[in-house]
């Protein structure tokens, strides 16, 4: 399988990260280097196997329904780009 | 078997149905998030309910909360549905400033919960079964405020993480009313188990329905196959947060869509807005990019495995239900299923019900709750936890009138005083003296007044026996309401000579 | 043993010893090592260097030890990571995007080190967001190794993601460090910079408060000059940690303890897979000696075959750049790190440019792999795909520990090479972990250990992998090859003024 442009440009969308248009063409190639390359995964017989969700083989662990952090308001937005009263702000968006 | 009271619409080319299915999120009712432990408390400081955790920094790490979970199966097993002990926590990528990791914790293939039913009771009799598709935990997302400022809006994460039961209906409902009905239901059965408040107002509980219409037999053809192309291309509309906006906005949009259908359009699948102040539903303008959201099973979580005797233990200490409840009401109070329905329909008015039942006629409590309680509080604009009389209170007055203390008449005075004055009916009773008069001789006496003052009516009665009535009113009005009606009518029978009645 | 001359010299033991004997103050200690650190700017190891805090930590633990309350690692030096989250004290993983985080809390791996009474001497460069093999991708500029071929002044990288950490150790310019390893980033560096790095057990060390590149994957370890320094060095950066799902609960043992054991009677496993085409013939020749080493200290040596390694690579190449681009959805510009200063139309604008200004070619290039192969109609061809072979990769080492108690390997399939050398060429780039990355997807221990010098004179190491939660047993067949290599060989001292 190979991306063309349209994928590309598609797919870069998906990320949110801007991709100059001269841009495209030079990451399509190194896309699909990468990809012709892990193409041999094909050839391995997968049939039956169970992908693995995790390599650690023990249960999950829960927390008590306890409230145990919060109340750290500016610290949380301490590192914002832009924030007043404590909120973070951005751009105007139209829901 | 369902029965529904199939709603018709009638198009220029024909009779056409509506089929619905419905999203409903309901927030889990739970002291801390679904992976963090900050409060999920309503109305808090901007960010003030946020961690690390929630706030997505960098290296922070989700740790389930087993209360949530246990709401969850809670749920599930309140919703007669399979619980799966296995089940798979996913990602569902994509940006928006409210959701702080760039992704949503959710279940995507193997949800907590699998297939289990609902069923409604409406109005007309009919019993519908409306299949669930599934049930699955997810986080919500914070909050976006945009009236702060002309050009940015404002990020509040309190409710980012918070735990959501995302519910699924199958497309089992065929009317508005039958959605309604639904949403109602579903909200009773989890404000019963005390998984959610079912709070609409503060979005605890959002209903996203699907509705598509089609040709009569349509349906009918899809539930044999289980193939959807025997069913219109549905529309989801998003976020209905009353059984009423529900009820007009499925009504609204399948008109809409037999419209186009017959001005020879076709439907596309899209999600709408309803607008409660047009009463219509509109196209939500569909983002820059088709949405597709990259789910993946989340690193970070492994996958959660229920032990069957845990499962077991949630279930044996299950409250009962509506269903069960209006069974039992049935065969114990022998109240009609129609009145059961209407009393199990909150949990609050069936408890309200029991307690005001207990000991005493159940009909006359059913009676008494609907004519003079609920009338009361429907007048005043209350609910029934707001009460100004208690259920026991009104028990009391009951009781008082089934052993002949008080009058049906002064009951319902008294209900009135305790509603605007407060205090224990039977001390009223006792100090203001409205206790019903049964001394023969009281009631004679009082005859005897009536007699020597109407001589001309005396002579009446004999030719019309009806006057009769007229009589016990002026005996009631002599001894301030307090006669026992009976005993006056059996005096003045004897007195008056009057004919036995047929 | 003498103790060396210089401070500097001293390994993570040693020094310890001499610290907790009242031979030598912390402060005195951690002086030299910041003085070398400030010396070696030529090396960039360090995008940000804590001397004061370095000396106010000293001071503390030097009271401690007065009032004789001294702590297992009271007063060492470290250099860590800088994909560790340190509170007040800005985290950058070499990424642009976080140029100006000051993380408000403390990862668990050097919350545990402090506890323990380490010194912090500063950050160490890396890859951006761990995302290389040769520490060239940091938006903080490259890192040199301390190494230079015989007779040459080229150059060389460091080996990464990180090649900070392996050039402070290897350039004795800290006790040890802190590094992170998703794909080998802690024994490829280790192996080149002739340093030892372990990559622990998966579910070992708490990832909570280390910036995740790919979750299943990423590991903390050590990164020190000798295996009991590592051993030491693992004791107080694992822990069982609630805040963290998959960390495992499993007591850490004291790895200290038997390290000297010997590896009599240990059956080691070659896995014949490892053998390369293409590779310099001086790896199998390192491979060949370290076997007869354990042989000849009498370890049984069994002939063993993971047939699915060569699927390793490129499964990695789909499950970490997947799992990343998920993980890096959250450098948006709205709750921290960078935001583009220039007019954006809305609020995808300000995404998209935000990180096309925040993150560097080969992090853009991985989101973009990731986001591909999980996307609609893909998602089971690659993602699944992958996910499936790493569960026959895992069945290969369970039907190998049937044969064997460990394995031993080349770590690397070559020495350091030269800056810019590859960096043109991605896939040449991600083959330096082709020995290293099968290890990472069944979440087993692995450990590089210094095993020789190349007719170039530049480092070379082995790798020993072992069985989950057995990195007791990988750390004494490691100190078992490094009695034997001996290796002394040290880079001369050309950074320092």
């Amino acid at each position: 399988m190979s991306v063309d442009k349209d994928t590309v440009r598609r797919i870069a969308k998906l990320a949110r990260i801007a991709l100059e248009e001269d841009r495209v063409e030079p990451m399509e190639r190194e896309l699909n280097g990468i990809l012709a390359w892990v193409e041999q995964l094909q050839e391995v017989n997968v049939e039956g196997v169970v992908p693995m969700t995790s390599v650690v083989a023990q249960k999950l662990k829960m927390r008590e329904d306890v409230v145990t952090d919060g109340n750290i308001a500016e610290a949380v937005t301490a590192n914002a780009p832009v924030s007043e009263d404590n909120f973070f702000v951005v751009p105007k968006v139209v829901e | 078997m369902s029965q529904h009271a199939e709603k018709t619409i009638k198009g220029e080319t024909g009779d056409w149905e509506i089929v619905v299915g419905m999203e409903v999120h309901a927030q889990v009712l739970s002291k801390a998030k679904l992976f963090s432990g900050t409060s999920t408390e309503f109305g808090a400081e901007p960010n003030s309910h946020v961690s690390f955790v929630d706030a997505a920094m960098p290296g922070m790490l989700p740790v389930i909360n087993r209360f949530c979970v246990e709401q969850a199966v809670k749920t599930g097993l309140g919703l007669k549905a399979k619980i799966n002990n296995r089940s798979v926590f996913d990602r569902k990528n994509y940006f928006f400033p409210d959701l702080p990791q760039g992704y949503q914790i959710s279940q995507y293939k193997d949800p907590i919960v699998g297939e289990g039913e609902i069923i409604l009771d409406m109005p007309n009799g009919a019993t519908v079964v409306v299949g669930i598709e599934r049930l699955h935990l997810e986080q919500d997302a914070g909050k976006m405020l945009h009236d702060q400022h002309p050009d940015q809006s404002f990020v509040d994460l309190n409710r980012a993480g918070t735990a959501l039961m995302e519910i699924v209906s199958k497309p089992h409902m065929r009317s508005s009313e039958e959605a309604a009905a639904f949403l109602k239901k579903l909200r009773a059965i989890v404000r019963y188990l005390g998984t959610c408040d079912g709070n609409m107002d503060e979005g605890s509980m959002r209903a996203d329905v699907n509705v598509s219409v089609c040709k009569p037999g349509g349906y009918e053809k899809f539930r044999e196959t289980g193939s959807f192309k025997h069913l219109g291309t549905r529309c989801e509309i998003k976020n209905v947060n009353s059984m009423r906006f529900v009820q007009m906005a499925v009504e609204y949009e399948a008109r809409r869509q037999v419209e186009i259908i017959e001005g020879g359009g076709t439907i596309k699948q899209e999600t709408r807005r309803y607008d409660s102040k047009l009463n219509e539903t509109r196209s939500m303008r569909s983002k820059e990019d088709a949405h597709d959201y990259r789910y993946f099973p989340d690193p970070d979580l492994l996958p959660l495995e229920l032990e069957q005797s845990w499962v077991d233990s949630i279930k044996a200490s299950l409250p009962e239900l509506p269903d069960e409840k209006k069974a039992r009401f049935i065969k114990d109070f022998g109240i009609s299923a129609y009145d059961a329905g209407v009393l199990v329909g909150e949990k609050e008015l069936a408890d309200f019900y029991e307690e005001l039942a207990r000991g005493v006629d159940a009909k006359a409590a059913a009676n008494w709750l609907n004519n003079e309680v609920l009338g009361r509080l429907n007048r005043d604009g209350l609910g029934i936890t707001q009460s100004p009389v208690s259920a026991s209170a009104n028990n009391a007055i009951i009781r008082m009138m089934g052993d002949g203390t008080i009058s049906g008449k002064l009951a319902k005075d008294l209900l009135d005083i305790v509603w605007s004055e407060g205090g224990d009916p039977v001390q009223i009773v006792e100090q203001r003296g409205m206790k019903q008069v049964t001394d023969t001789s009281a009631i004679e006496k009082a005859v005897e007044a009536v007699i020597a003052a109407n001589p001309e009516k005396v002579e009446e009665i004999k030719a019309k026996p009806k006057l009769a009535g007229w009589f016990v009113g002026q005996v009631m009005k002599q001894t301030g309401g307090k006669a026992n009606p009976a005993a006056v009518n059996a005096v003045l029978k004897t007195r008056l000579n009057l004919p036995d009645e047929g | 043993m003498p103790l060396p001359s210089k401070l500097t010299d001293f390994t993570l033991a040693e020094a310890r010893d001499a610290v907790l004997g009242r031979k030598i103050s912390s402060t005195e200690l951690t002086k030299a090592f910041s003085k070398a650190v400030a010396d070696a700017k030529p090396l960039n190891a360090f995008v940000t260097e804590t001397p004061e805090k370095a000396l106010e930590m000293a001071a503390a633990s030097d009271t401690r030890i007065a009032k004789g309350e001294a702590r297992p690692l009271e007063g060492l030096p470290l250099a860590i990571k800088d994909l560790f989250c340190t509170k007040g004290v800005k985290t950058t993983a070499g990424s642009n995007i976080l140029n100006n985080f000051i993380p408000p809390y403390e990862s668990t791996v050097t919350q545990n080190l402090w506890d323990a009474g380490a010194v912090m001497l500063g950050k160490t460069n890396m890859d951006e967001f761990a995302m290389g093999s040769s520490n060239e991708t940091s938006y903080y500029k490259p890192v040199l190794s301390p190494w230079r071929a015989k007779n040459s002044n080229a150059a060389l990288v460091p080996g990464g993601s990180s090649g900070g950490s392996a050039s402070a150790v290897a350039a004795n310019l800290c006790l040890g460090a802190t590094g992170t390893d998703t794909g080998g980033s802690i024994r490829q560096p280790a192996a080149v910079t002739g340093t030892v790095g372990l990559k622990p057990t998966y579910g070992r060390c708490s990832r909570w408060g280390t910036v995740a590149f790919a979750s299943s994957l990423d590991q903390a370890g050590p990164m020190t000059r000798t295996v009991r320094d590592a051993a030491i060095l693992l004791r107080h950066m694992a822990s069982v940690d609630p805040k963290d799902s998959t960390s495992v609960d499993t007591p850490v043992p004291d790895y200290e303890a038997g390290l000297e054991n010997g590896v009599k009677g240990l059956r080691v496993g070659i896995p014949k897979e490892y053998r390369i085409d293409g590779a310099p013939p001086e790896i199998d020749t390192l491979w060949q000696k370290g076997t007869d080493w354990l042989k000849a200290q009498g370890a049984q040596i069994v002939e063993v075959s993971l047939p699915h390694t060569k699927y390793a690579l490129p499964a990695y190449y789909i499950v970490a750049p997947a799992e990343a681009s998920s993980n890096l959805a959250r450098y948006d510009g709205v709750r921290f790190g960078h935001r583009t200063k220039e007019a954006v139309r809305d609020m995808i604008d300000l995404y998209e440019k935000s990180r096309a200004e925040g993150f560097g070619a080969e992090v853009r290039r991985r989101i973009l792999i990731g986001t591909y192969v999980l996307s609609a109609g893909y998602y089971d061809a690659y993602y699944t795909r992958a996910q499936k072979i790493r569960t026959l990769i895992l069945r290969d080492f369970e039907q190998a520990w049937e044969q064997c108690d460990v394995l031993l390997t080349p770590a690397t399939p070559g020495p350091a090479f030269a800056i810019g050398e590859k960096s043109n060429d991605p896939i040449s780039m991600y083959l330096n972990d082709v020995f290293t990355v099968t290890v990472n997807l069944a979440g087993l221990p692995g450990l590089a250990v210094p095993a020789g010098l190349t007719a170039d004179g530049l480092p070379l190491g082995l790798q020993i992998i072992g069985k989950a939660f057995d990195e007791a047993t990988v750390l004494r067949a490691g100190r078992s090859i490094e009695t034997a290599a001996n290796f002394t060989a040290k880079p001369q001292h050309w950074w320092a003024a």
